[in-house]
């Protein structure tokens, strides 16, 4: 696997043909159009030790600790798991269950820190990426905490590993930034696009890769023009404009329109030689490696209809979001839905306490009329417009329907496994219909039924153990209790020899 | 049209006939995997069901004398399967979603009298003479044989508490 | 606090707004059938949505739940009025109610209600009428003798759908049905046509026909309008009337004396009405792309397989309920190939 992926040009009709997916409307300005601005320090951080997929952080710090900007509060624990870093300088209040971003609504554990404004950092390491040897590469890149900027928080170290072990010929960046609303991409790759041409960089030096391409929706010209400048000279780095379309920004769409190629479904894009990244992501790598900053701080974007300033702000991770609206000068009206991310697949958020983490990409204050929400969802009329929209190639209309009678068995064998929750059969039914939460249960549900199994299957295991060990004591009590007969039988008759003979020897005395 | 009258009537009698002997002499048994109907079930012999063990309730279920959701411990995915397994009808309403309950010591009541771990079929509960027991919840199965002993009621079966890693979507109400 | 799911946007028409561009599209042909054949037409028109309305809300009462949404929805109105597009435009009033209460209620509700029925129900109550009334349902009216432009004045016009009352010398049969009879007697196609068969008018719908099925280019504008607008797709629609002109097309270069042109079953009967709106019922056809083709061909095929050998003179409403029952099947043989999977399922391999 070692020829990079050519551009397919002449699958133009495959292309044409290809119409999965939907449009909503791009609403990215007005915040689209305005410099990122740099939010002050607030006084408090809240710091969840579950920001990235994996095992969640392990604190190292105490209550009462003092703290400089990038020091490390938290570390990995196992393979999959990335460190946290204080994102500014301060004390450490202690650690707390707090609420999260979570779908559940529940609280995790999350270090507070409480900053003093001086901001100071920790002296860091700046390298030259092109000296440094690509596990050295990545083993920076696991120190500063780097995962995933697009939403998905892997860690990204461990996607740079998979690089190790065989070379990845082609790199693809994401910026697609196909969710409406969202421009913290678009803003990035406009203002510091030589950050993320040097990220790429510096990721095909440490996957072994050949090509890097950088995959930027046609709705952004401005960071397109911005990018193909930055890259000019640069001969492995290509800018390639995408069609705007929801959801091209996945991982799997972006790979089949720029390379032509499928993920296989039990696979992984290593697998068909290609690994892709956030640019967000990439320039965070550049950070880290070049300056030694650990992930801690990222741009976010601010908008919906309530708010009354729709912008991006680079803000510290661990913000609280009472501070971004705060600061983008509140709400002009009531908020129907606040929404974290963006609202194809965003979480709905009840508190503005929850703080912005590593994979936060945006925050709406959404009112009714954006929602567009029925009050009820309607029958299903079986339109087949989920069907049209699916980039899967799903049938969504069969599997909630199976999964809303309890069949889940079936709605796997049409595919349940392979659905990516992008919301786009959701956002095109006309009965608003929740597809994508009947199978986000259904997924859920099936996870809970194989951790049952695992569950029954360890019960055997105990059951049998200790019916083994009851056997055995028993035994070796009954085994015990012979011996004990035995000797006694022994003993008494070991008494009786002797009492015999002594009755003998007296007789032959007195005889 | 008496004749079509006829003609129909006698060739319902004759089918009706035809099944209900077929029904009789070709009547299948059902295949007697008790082993397997036993390995479904969890395998505590915890009881609930009403029968003797998990054997038992395999017979049973074999038999036709219990129905698919006599298993508490096993919840909507065992009966679902036994259904399945065994053809027998399902009534899904009957069983109630209960969450999962595990075992609990309030360390304030305890005595240390160790009835309740020379009970438990799986070794959950920790303990000596005159030590305070303690639950391994990952070994707990909910079967209940601890509280029935439990001369102080320190042992109580809780519902597990829902962790961010155990959360499910719920499913949506539909109209 | 129960979690909100994603997604917090949605960009669809909703159902209502479905059906209301559904009858928008239908309202030209409408109108022209009613300038055609005049107040009888209107009167019928309205009794067979009334009694379409009132079945629905009858069965909301039945499963105890409000009448107000199920109504607003517009379902039911289209269901009335597809029935009224395809009924001889002076049929009697209770032709209209009966076949509107039986679309309704067991065509539609029998089943499950909205999304769960396997047949067309209008034309499920169309067959039902013709096989039950076929003198009623095959009574025609010669153009240009009925129209609004015949200056029927509306008591009159009520007398012929309330009591009945069609007037021998407005008769006329339609093509097909003419075709047919005189081919029973041996009568060549090139004789029977004479004096019958006329593209252009025919186009214009100017000629014998159901209410609806008149004016072939008003109902196919209508139908495109529904393609650019996105409510219905051109799959079946083309499929459609590729399965109809194929076998035409070839029947006649055959043997042009006993097989009907293609433009000639093109422009009669309800070939357009059944290609854009009725074969066209999200419920009753497939969901996938190669399902949706496979089922245009098939009603296209058997519509005209029905007109040329067939008892009836009409193919239309046959062929669809046909291919409605095949629908299921259809669907399970071609789901579409899952990204990152072969045809067969398996998951792709690394190369």
């Amino acid at each position: 696997m070692n020829t990079p992926a050519p551009l397919p040009t002449h699958s133009f009709l495959r292309r044409l043909l290809q119409r999965w997916g939907a449009h909503p409307e791009a609403r990215k300005h007005p915040a689209a159009d305005t410099d990122v601005t740099v939010l002050p320090l607030p006084p408090r951080l809240i710091l969840p030790l579950a920001q990235h997929i994996g095992a969640p952080a392990r604190p190292l710090v105490q209550a009462g600790q003092y703290v400089l900007r990038g020091e490390l509060i938290a570390e990995a624990q196992g393979a999959i798991s990335a460190p946290l870093h204080a994102p500014t300088s301060g004390t450490i209040i202690g650690i707390a269950d707090v609420p999260v971003p979570h779908a559940s609504g529940l609280a995790g554990p999350a270090i507070l820190l409480e900053t003093d404004g001086r901001d100071e950092a920790l002296p860091a390491e700046h390298a030259d990426p092109f000296s440094l040897e690509p596990a050295e590469i990545a083993r920076r890149v696991a120190a500063a905490g780097v995962v995933g900027m697009g939403g998905a928080t892997f860690p990204s170290a461990v996607k740079l590993a998979l690089g190790q072990k065989n070379p990845i010929p082609t790199l693809i960046l994401n910026g697609g930034e196909c969710e409406p609303y969202l421009s913290c991409d678009d803003r990035l790759m406009r203002e510091r696009a030589p950050e993320v041409i040097d990220g790429a960089r510096i990721i095909l030096r440490a996957i072994g890769g050949e090509r890097a391409l950088i995959g930027v929706e046609s709705n952004k010209p401005q960071a397109i023009a911005a990018l193909r400048a930055a890259a000019d000279g640069i001969a492995d780095v290509d800018i390639v404009e995408v069609p705007s379309r929801y959801p091209m920004g996945s991982e799997k769409q972006l790979i089949s329109w720029l390379t032509g190629r499928e993920i296989p479904a039990e696979g992984r894009s290593a697998d068909i030689g290609v690994m892709v990244q956030n640019v967000g992501t990439a320039a965070a790598i550049h950070r880290a490696i070049r300056f030694g900053e650990p992930l801690t701080r990222r741009i976010i974007t601010v908008a919906g209809g309530a708010i009354r300033t729709p912008r991006n702000l680079e803000v510290r991770i661990g913000t609280p979001l009472s501070t971004l609206v705060a600061f983008c000068g509140g709400t002009t009206e009531p908020v129907a839905r606040w929404v974290m991310g963006g609202p194809m697949m965003g979480l709905s958020i009840h508190s503005l306490d929850i703080p912005v983490i590593k994979g936060s990409g945006g925050l709406l204050g959404l009112v009714e009329h954006e929602l567009a929400a029925l009050p009820e969802p309607g029958p299903c009329i079986r339109c087949a417009a989920c069907v049209g929209a699916c980039p899967i190639g799903l049938m969504p209309l069969e599997m909630a329907a199976l999964i809303k009678n309890g069949d889940l068995k079936a709605s796997v064998e049409i595919g349940l496994k392979d659905c990516i929750s992008c919301g786009t059969c959701s956002f095109v039914c006309p009965s608003q219909i929740p597809l994508v939460q009947y199978f986000n249960h259904a997924k859920g549900e099936l996870a809970a039924q194989g951790r049952n199994r695992m569950k029954q299957d360890a019960i055997k295991e105990l059951v049998d153990a200790r019916e083994s060990r009851m056997e055995r004591e028993a035994r070796e009590k009954a085994e015990a209790a012979e011996r004990r007969k035995a000797e006694r039988a022994r003993a008494k008759a070991a008494a009786a020899a002797k009492a015999s003979a002594a009755v003998q020897t007296n007789e032959e005395t007195t005889a | 049209m008496l004749i079509a009258v006829v003609s129909l009537s006698v060739m319902g009698a004759v089918f009706g006939l035809g099944l209900g002997l077929a029904a009789r002499f070709f009547h299948v048994e059902r295949d007697g995997a008790e082993a397997e109907i036993e390995a479904m079930m969890p395998g505590t012999n915890c009881g609930q069901c009403g029968f003797p063990g998990c054997a038992g309730a395999a017979e049973a279920l074999i038999a036709g004398d219990a129905p698919a959701s006599c298993c508490p411990p096993g919840g909507l995915q065992l009966a679902e399967a036994l259904a399945a397994r065994l053809g027998l009808p399902l009534d899904a309403s009957a069983i109630q979603p209960q969450r999962p309950r595990i075992a609990e010591v309030r360390e304030d009541i305890c005595i240390g009298c160790t009835k309740c771990f020379k009970s438990c079929p799986t070794d959950a509960v920790l303990g000596a003479v005159k030590q305070i027991h303690a639950v391994i919840r990952e070994a707990c199965t909910g079967c209940a044989k601890c509280e029935e002993v439990c001369p102080t009621g320190a042992i109580e079966l809780a519902p597990v508490p829902v962790t961010q890693q155990t959360w499910v979507w719920p499913k949506p109400v539909s109209a | 606090m129960s979690p909100i799911s994603s997604p917090h946007a949605h960009g669809a028409h909703s159902v209502g707004r479905v059906m209301l561009l559904v009858m928008l599209a239908l309202s030209p042909a409408t109108a022209a059938g009613f300038w055609q054949f005049g107040w009888p037409a209107i009167t019928l028109w309205c009794v067979t949505i009334l009694s379409a309305l009132l079945s629905e809300a009858f069965c909301a009462r039945l499963a105890e739940r409000p009448a107000g949404p199920m109504l607003a929805d517009g379902s039911a109105m289209l269901t009335g009025w597809l029935l009224a597009l395809s009924l001889p435009p002076w049929a009697p009033w209770w032709i209209a109610a009966a076949g509107a209460s039986f679309a309704i209620i067991v065509a539609k509700h029998a089943f499950g209600g909205l999304g769960q029925n396997l047949f067309n129900p209008a034309m499920a109550a169309r067959v039902m009428l013709l096989i039950s009334f076929p003198v009623e349902m095959t009574q025609w009216l010669a153009p240009n003798a009925a129209g609004m432009s015949a200056g029927l004045d509306p008591m009159t016009a009520f007398s012929v759908t309330f009591a009945g009352n069609v007037p021998d010398a407005m008769t006329s049969a339609s093509l097909l049905g003419h075709v047919k009879a005189e081919a029973s007697r041996g009568i060549a196609l090139s004789q029977s046509l004479t004096g019958y068969w006329d593209p252009f008018s025919f186009g214009l719908g100017q000629r014998a026909g159901s209410l609806g099925e008149t004016s072939a280019l008003l109902l196919a504008t209508g139908g495109l309008f529904l393609v650019l607008k996105r409510v219905i797709g051109l799959r079946i629609p083309a499929a459609f009337i590729l399965g109809v002109v194929l076998p035409a097309a070839f029947a006649h270069l055959l043997a042009p004396d006993q097989y009907l042109p293609p433009l000639a079953h093109l422009l009669t009967g309800g070939v357009m009405l059944g290609a854009f709106f009725i074969a066209t019922d999200y419920v009753s056809s497939p969901s996938t792309p190669l399902g949706q083709w496979i089922f245009g061909l098939g009603c296209g095929v058997l519509t005209w397989v029905i007109r040329t050998w067939g008892a009836y003179p009409e193919g239309v409403a046959f062929a669809v309920l046909l291919m409605n029952s095949a629908t299921p099947l259809i669907d399970r043989a071609t789901r579409p190939r899952i990204f990152g999977r072969r045809r067969n399922g398996h998951s792709m391999t690394a190369p």
